[in-house]
């Protein structure tokens, strides 16, 4: 199908780190039911090292994509790194998402910091506020449609 | 890949050899210009009155009355601002419709909203349609023009029309049906169904894709959008599509000397399928389920989502479609859908198949096997479908 990538394809169909963490450190989730994605992470961390990560999602297939790619691209590395991946990184790593998919990246990037931020919380540790805004309110975002 | 179920007929269908047939003298030997008065001109200007003919009594018509198109939109489009203007000639400017019209109608009416026009959007209620008093109650002294689908393309709920048109005759309203998904599939008579305009579009019954036609009754005001030569008795401009108006009128010839069988058939996978979905946990039917289409299925399966559901189903080869947002390039499922009341989330984990004379028993029988399976599996990575489970959210469905 033309509509998305091979990549994204793949990752859609065979998506991996699918599931939950019993005994996770931290979730996130993010997302909206009503506009038709939520993403939930779970992150289990080891000396600040992302050992484990599962999601789940309900929403497209490049929601379910982006999920995959994104809990790849931070198994087994530090928080620090994890937190400096970007919606743009996972959505290039998928060979690009089209342009009204593109908040499902965008989404993956936040369920992230929801985990991080959880993690933190749970485990009473500092952390900079600033790096952790609200996510964005997906609905305000995406204006819904006023077809013309 | 598997094999390939299409179940996707309210969008497009195949061409049958028919109607291919009936196409491809027009593409080679009869190429003429019927507006030409040499002897390769007036056959194909024979063979474009033949078609005019043919279509006009399937439908109950005079072939005067039969303007052909590029298809659905264009006749509806034309149908909907003729009748407008016409109205405001006379200082009448209010419109009925209903709230799950196809775009075609829907677009054209909010153009001619801001142009001062009033249109009032019948509610049609959780179960999917209206009844003529429903429209009665909504006429005034100021109503230039009631539309309404014959049969609505995504939840296949069958309109009562001929009450409607009885209501609008009496009222002396002008009366337009977009029967794009009636004609061919169900039974359709201007006459008896007190039709004044209809629109119709060949590629839903195994005709060409670009070509319709617009049934205007002799007496009402038909205006035209595309300025140009004198064809179509000067209400469309352009050199007539030939070949698909030919192979048109012979899909639809087909489609009605077969009417009583396909129905029959049709309605038979359909009620197998249905009966086959229902069994999935939280699922519904969406749409008319008496005054129903013979070939539609339309179902919501909470917790999941349309797009990737679709994407699933066509990785095993089934063709369908879905009103949820993704699948639109919008964030918000189908106008359709939530005119029917269901919530967003609901209304995004929909699935329509829609069936023709061509899906067999073991087709149907392969997606009852199939869908269930893509649902659980959605269902299984999905944390809606977690929390409703856990009764953190109350089931919708
Ligand atoms: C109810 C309805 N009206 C209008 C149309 C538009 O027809 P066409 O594709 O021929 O423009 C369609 C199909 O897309 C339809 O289902």
């Amino acid at each position: 199908m033309a509509l998305y990538s091979e990549k994204v394809m793949d990752h859609f169909t065979n998506p991996r780190n699918v599931g939950k963490l019993d005994d996770a450190d931290g979730i996130g989730e993010v997302g909206n039911a009503k506009c038709g994605d939520i993403m939930k992470i779970y992150i289990k961390v080891r000396d600040n090292i992302i050992v484990d990560v599962k999601f789940n999602t309900f929403g497209c297939g490049s929601a379910i994509a982006s999920s995959s790619m994104a809990t790849e691209m931070i198994k087994g590395k530090p928080i620090s790194e994890a937190l400096e991946l970007t919606n743009k990184a996972v959505a290039e790593a998928l060979d690009g998402l089209p342009a009204h998919k593109l908040h499902c990246s965008v989404l993956a990037e936040e369920a992230i910091r929801a985990a991080i931020k959880d993690y933190y919380d749970k485990n009473g540790i500092a952390y900079d506020k600033a790096q952790f805004p609200d996510p964005h309110d997906e609905e305000e975002e995406h204006a819904h449609n006023d077809e013309d | 890949m598997a094999k390939t179920v299409y179940v996707d007929n309210a969008a497009t269908t195949a061409m049958s050899d028919t109607a291919i047939a009936a196409m491809t003298p027009y593409l080679k030997e009869v190429y003429g210009n019927p507006s030409s008065l040499h002897t390769v001109g007036q056959v194909a200007k024979e063979a474009l009155d033949d078609a005019r003919t043919k279509i006009a009594a399937i439908i109950g018509a005079n072939p005067k009355e039969i303007y052909f198109t590029s298809g659905g939109s264009e006749a509806d489009n034309q149908a909907i601002r003729s009748a407008a203007y016409a109205g405001l000639a006379k200082g009448k400017k209010h419109i009925i419709s209903t709230a799950f019209e196809h775009h075609a109608v829907l677009h054209t009416l909010k153009k001619l909203e801001k142009e001062g026009f009033e249109v009032t959007y019948l509610d049609v209620h959780s179960h999917g349609n209206i009844t003529a008093q429903e429209v009665e109650a909504a006429i005034r002294p100021d109503t230039a023009l009631v539309t309404v689908m014959y049969a609505n393309n995504e939840v296949g709920s069958v309109l009562p029309i001929r009450e409607i048109g009885e209501v609008c005759r009496a009222k002396k309203v002008v009366f337009h049906t977009d029967a794009v998904q009636a004609v061919g599939h169900i039974p359709v008579n201007v006459v008896e169904d007190n039709i004044d305009m209809m629109s119709v579009s060949a590629h839903k019954f195994h005709g060409p894709k670009g070509v319709g036609f617009l049934y205007c009754r002799n007496g009402v005001q038909l205006k035209n959008l595309i300025e140009g030569g004198a064809q179509e008795r000067n209400r469309r401009a352009g050199t007539e599509n030939i070949a698909g108006v030919s192979a048109m009128a012979a899909a639809l010839k087909e489609a009605v000397e077969n009417l009583d069988n396909n129905m029959k058939k049709e309605a038979a996978l359909r009620d197998r399928l249905i009966a086959g979905l229902k069994k999935i946990p939280h699922s519904k039917l969406n749409g008319d389920t008496v005054n129903r289409l013979p070939g539609n299925v339309n179902m919501c399966f909470e917790g999941i989502e349309g797009e990737s559901l679709l994407l699933l189903l066509d990785a095993k080869g089934i063709c369908a479609s879905s009103g949820s947002a993704c699948t639109s390039g919008s964030l918000d499922p189908s106008h359709v859908l939530l005119s029917l009341g269901l919530p967003h989330e609901v209304a995004h984990g929909s699935l329509r198949l829609s069936l023709s004379e061509y899906n067999t028993e073991d087709e149907i029988d392969y997606i009852i096997a199939e869908v269930p399976k893509v649902v659980e599996y959605l269902r299984s990575i999905s944390p809606v479908w977690e929390s409703l489970e856990k009764g953190e959210k109350p089931h919708l469905i």
